[in-house]
């Protein structure tokens, strides 16, 4: 460290000139791979916030936050988790989490619930791939904003951007043991969620 | 001694997401291999999660996308 700090001093200049232009660089790259990965985040930053214009301004404030602290990336870690990481901190900031933390009520759906409601329900099919088609893209779209924020997002990290446990956890600045029951339980609201928009279309 | 199928039912979530050691999966399997109910539930499970994910994907607006990179810090 002294070593190299004496020998910065004495070269001042040309070492100078040199160390900016490497930044540039570094910077350049840091850019570059960061919108590289913008489809990505925007795709889980969708389901993240509550609507399409919410998610827009969450990325781009994401992002503007990213490139002014590009330095504190860490080079050769995980960038797509860092970015949510500092997407999730921002939702939370700016206030979108009206809700209380949720009440634990007990759930009343077991995990097989929708299947069980699905496949019961007229028609006859029970064929377990067939039968997910009762279920529109409205409806699984709405579903997951129905689901209280702490639970939805583990959900759409580990589910839908495929971040695993302990990624989630560090996103989240939660322990993994709380990943596992939020994940749990997030997707059992889910599918009553869903359970519940499939009989009603069904009535 | 728990209902197999109700133990089943607390394996489901998960077997499926790979975090099951071998010897609770081996559990899992046996009892999959002889019970038609709770292997359509798990192929259901499955498929749901496909389903899912496939519904909740949305491609980037091409604007958002030229307004990133628009936030790059120029060069001095």
């Amino acid at each position: 460290m002294a070593a190299a700090g004496t020998v910065d001093h004495v070269e001042a200049e040309p070492e100078d000139g040199q160390r900016l232009a490497t930044e540039a660089r570094d910077r350049v790259r840091f850019e570059e791979d960061a919108l590289a990965l913008s489809e990505q985040v925007y795709r889980v930053a969708r389901h993240l916030a509550g609507s399409r214009e919410e998610a827009d301004d969450l990325v781009q404030e994401t992002y503007a936050r990213a490139f002014r602290s590009w330095r504190s990336f860490q080079p050769g870690t995980n960038m797509r988790a860092w970015l949510l990481r500092i997407l999730t901190n921002l939702n939370i900031d700016r206030g979108r989490r009206q809700q209380r933390a949720p009440q634990m009520q007990p759930l009343e759906a077991n995990d097989y619930y929708l299947y069980d409601r699905l496949s019961e329900d007229g028609d006859g099919v029970t064929d377990e791939e067939r039968v997910v088609e009762r279920l529109s893209q409205d409806d699984i779209v709405t579903a997951l904003s129905a689901v209280p924020h702490d639970f939805r997002d583990v959900l759409v990290l580990v589910d839908l951007g495929d971040f695993s446990y302990a990624d989630a956890a560090q996103i989240l600045d939660i322990p993994v043991g709380t990943v596992m029951s939020r994940l749990h339980r997030g997707r059992r609201i889910l599918k009553r969620e869903l359970a519940e928009s499939a009989l009603e279309e069904a009535t | 001694m728990m209902d197999p199928c109700a133990h089943c039912e607390e394996m489901m979530q998960p077997y499926l997401d790979h975090v099951l050691t071998d010897e609770e999966m081996v559990a899992a399997e046996a009892h999959l291999a002889e019970c038609e109910k709770c292997r359509r539930r798990y192929r259901f499970e499955e498929s749901l999660r496909v389903y899912v994910r496939k519904a909740a994907d949305e491609q980037m607006p091409v604007e958002l996308r030229q307004k990133l990179a628009a936030l790059r810090i120029p060069l001095e």
